[in-house]
Formats: C-alpha cells, structure tokens, sequence
C-alpha cells in the first residue's frame, strides 16, 4: 500500500463519522456564542484544544463563569481517556520521527482512533499504518474547523430531529462488532458497556475512564488475545 | 465579552494537556519496559473504548436507563446483528439509521 492509498483508506474509514460530527461542532459554534465567548475565541478553542466533548463543558463552565483552574481541570479529566488511546497506538507509530508522532497525537481523537483502531490491530507492523491515523485525524480536523465555523455564523441549522449524531454510535457498531471474535474480547465489550452505562452520571467522562479500565481487566483476566504479545 | 486573545492562555493550557494525553505513550514507546499485563490490555484497548462510547448512546435518554420504546437502543440493536452477519459497515449504518428513523416516523 502506498502513502496516499493508506492516507485515503483512513479518510474512509472516519467519513460516516462526519455525519454525526458536522451538527456536534456546529452546535458547540453556536454553544460557544451563547457562553460569551467571541467567534475568534470559540473558533481557536477548536484548533488548539480539538476535543468534541471537552469543549462543550468548557463552554458551558465559561457561561457560569466557572473559574480558569475548574475549566482546566474538567478538559483535562474529560481526556484522559486518551492516554489509552496513545497506549494502543505507540507501537505501530514506534519508528516514526518526533514530529510525526507529536502531529498524531494532536490528531488522535475518538473518531480517529476508532477509525484506525481495526487496520492497525489487523497489520501492527504494516509501515504506512500511521498514513491511516493520519487520514482519518485530518479528516476529522477539517470537518471540525468547519463546522465549528459554520456553526459561528448561521447556528446550528441543521434540524435536531434529524437524529444524525446517531451516525457515531452506529459507525463505532460497525467497527466494534467485527473486533469481538472469542469469548474475552465480549467479556471485555460488555463490562465496558455495563460499566459506562451504570457510571454515566458520573462528572466529567470519569465513567468511560473506569469503564475501559474495568473492560480491560476483565480482558486480561479473560485470556490471551492472539497477537497480545506481538511488540 | 472578552477579546479572544483573553483567552488564549487558557486555550493554550487546555491543549497542553489534551496534547500530553495523546502523546504520553507514543512519547514513551521503546524508552521503558511496559509491564506483561499492559501489554497483554493493549489490544482490548479499541473494543473496551467503541463499547463504552457507544452503549450509552443506545440505552441512556437524557441520563436515564431507557429500554421500552427507546429508537436508538433497537436501532442499535438490528445494526448489532447486521454487523454479525454482512460485517460491511456501510450495510450497517444504513439498516440502523433506516430503523432509528423509521421508528421516529411510528412512534
């Protein structure tokens, strides 16, 4: 595979996602407005911080008049979740020079991950697996600029009832089930699941962090996955 | 309304840390000994993540457990077994969404 066919297969890979992403960043636009902040302000918030849910709570800390320390502390707990991510990705990403790995990780949200997840599972060696990473992160990047400024400057227009932030949680269906092939994998699924259902009123996604540490530990506990020790 | 530029430094914080998040472990690959179960974790990594992003997103409405008549958690529901038994994602997303809004559309 070159590069660029690895760069579109990520891209590929993330596009369903942009269904559901498009109305979640027009609306943190308009969210961001109505908080007080101005259009530089909520547009910067996206390319520096580049995290869905962690801006929305910031832009709702800022409208209370939150102070600084509790916005900082409330994004940082709110990603947390993707040092795992990290965890997962760095052996595929080992051979690249620093600043490769320095832009995937400013890239490496939820949905680029997911997206990359199965292709760097299936091919951990595969020289160009971080070409994926970066097509389906740059993707998302775009899309996440844009409509955060669409959102700035006509609100969220497209209509709620639509239902479209459900393409997420269908995308991560689709990715997710063809993952679970032994008994360990689902024992890991499902206490994920129970587990972040049950902890979802938790503040600050500190319940999908113990979520996926407890699916971890039933993982392990559950067996040797094939290829586990394959570094 | 504060100048953007106010708010730049706390913007810039922000990022920091969401960045340092990211990059810890890609940062550390090959400059430590990870210990033998963190090792074997990794690779549920991505299906421990998809599951406990996703099932709230089916089964919570507005933070509250919801089964009876609740679209999105059937919907989710007939994409699960989609996936199981075409495994092409595309079939997947659609058949769901085609449930989720023919179910708006009943209900």
């Amino acid at each position: 595979m070159t590069p660029v066919a690895a760069f579109f297969v990520g891209v590929r890979a993330l596009l369903p996602m942009l269904v559901g992403v498009t109305p979640f960043g027009m609306l943190y636009g308009a969210v961001a407005l109505q908080a007080g902040l101005s259009p530089l302000a909520a547009m910067l918030m996206s390319s520096l911080v580049f995290a869905g849910s962690a801006q929305f709570v910031m832009a709702q800390l800022i409208a209370t008049s939150a102070p600084a320390l509790l916005v900082f502390g409330a994004a940082t707990l709110i990603n947390l979740r993707h040092a795992l991510y990290s965890a997962s990705v760095a052996p595929a990403l080992k051979h690249l020079a620093p600043p490769w790995k320095a832009l995937l990780a400013y890239l490496l949200t939820d949905e680029a991950f997911a997206a990359a997840a199965s292709h760097l599972l299936a091919e951990p060696r595969s020289p160009h697996a971080h070409w994926i990473l970066f097509g389906a992160g740059a993707a998302l990047w775009l899309c996440w600029q844009l409509a955060t400024l669409a959102g700035i400057l006509i609100g969220p227009a497209l209509p709620e009832d639509l239902g479209l932030d459900f393409a997420l949680p269908l995308t991560f269906i689709s990715i997710l089930v063809p993952l679970i092939d032994d008994r360990a994998r689902l024992a890991a699924a499902l206490t994920a699941a129970a587990l972040a259902v049950a902890l979802a009123w938790l503040p600050y996604n500190a319940g999908l962090v113990i979520a996926m540490l407890g699916g971890l530990m039933v993982g392990v506990l559950g067996g040797v996955p094939r290829g586990g020790s394959a570094r | 309304m504060k100048d953007a530029w106010q708010w730049l430094p706390l913007w810039l914080v922000c990022g920091l840390a969401t960045f340092l998040a990211r990059y810890s472990f890609i940062a550390l690959e090959g400059r430590y000994k990870p210990p033998s179960w963190f090792v074997k974790a990794l690779p549920f990594v991505p299906i421990v993540a998809l599951s406990a992003l996703t099932a709230p997103e089916l089964l919570l409405v507005e933070g509250h457990l919801q089964i009876a008549g609740n679209a999105k958690l059937y919907a989710g529901a007939i994409a699960v077994a989609l996936a199981l038994i075409w495994r092409n994602a595309l079939l997947t997303i659609l058949g769901g969404f085609s449930v989720f809004w023919l179910l708006r559309l009943l209900g």
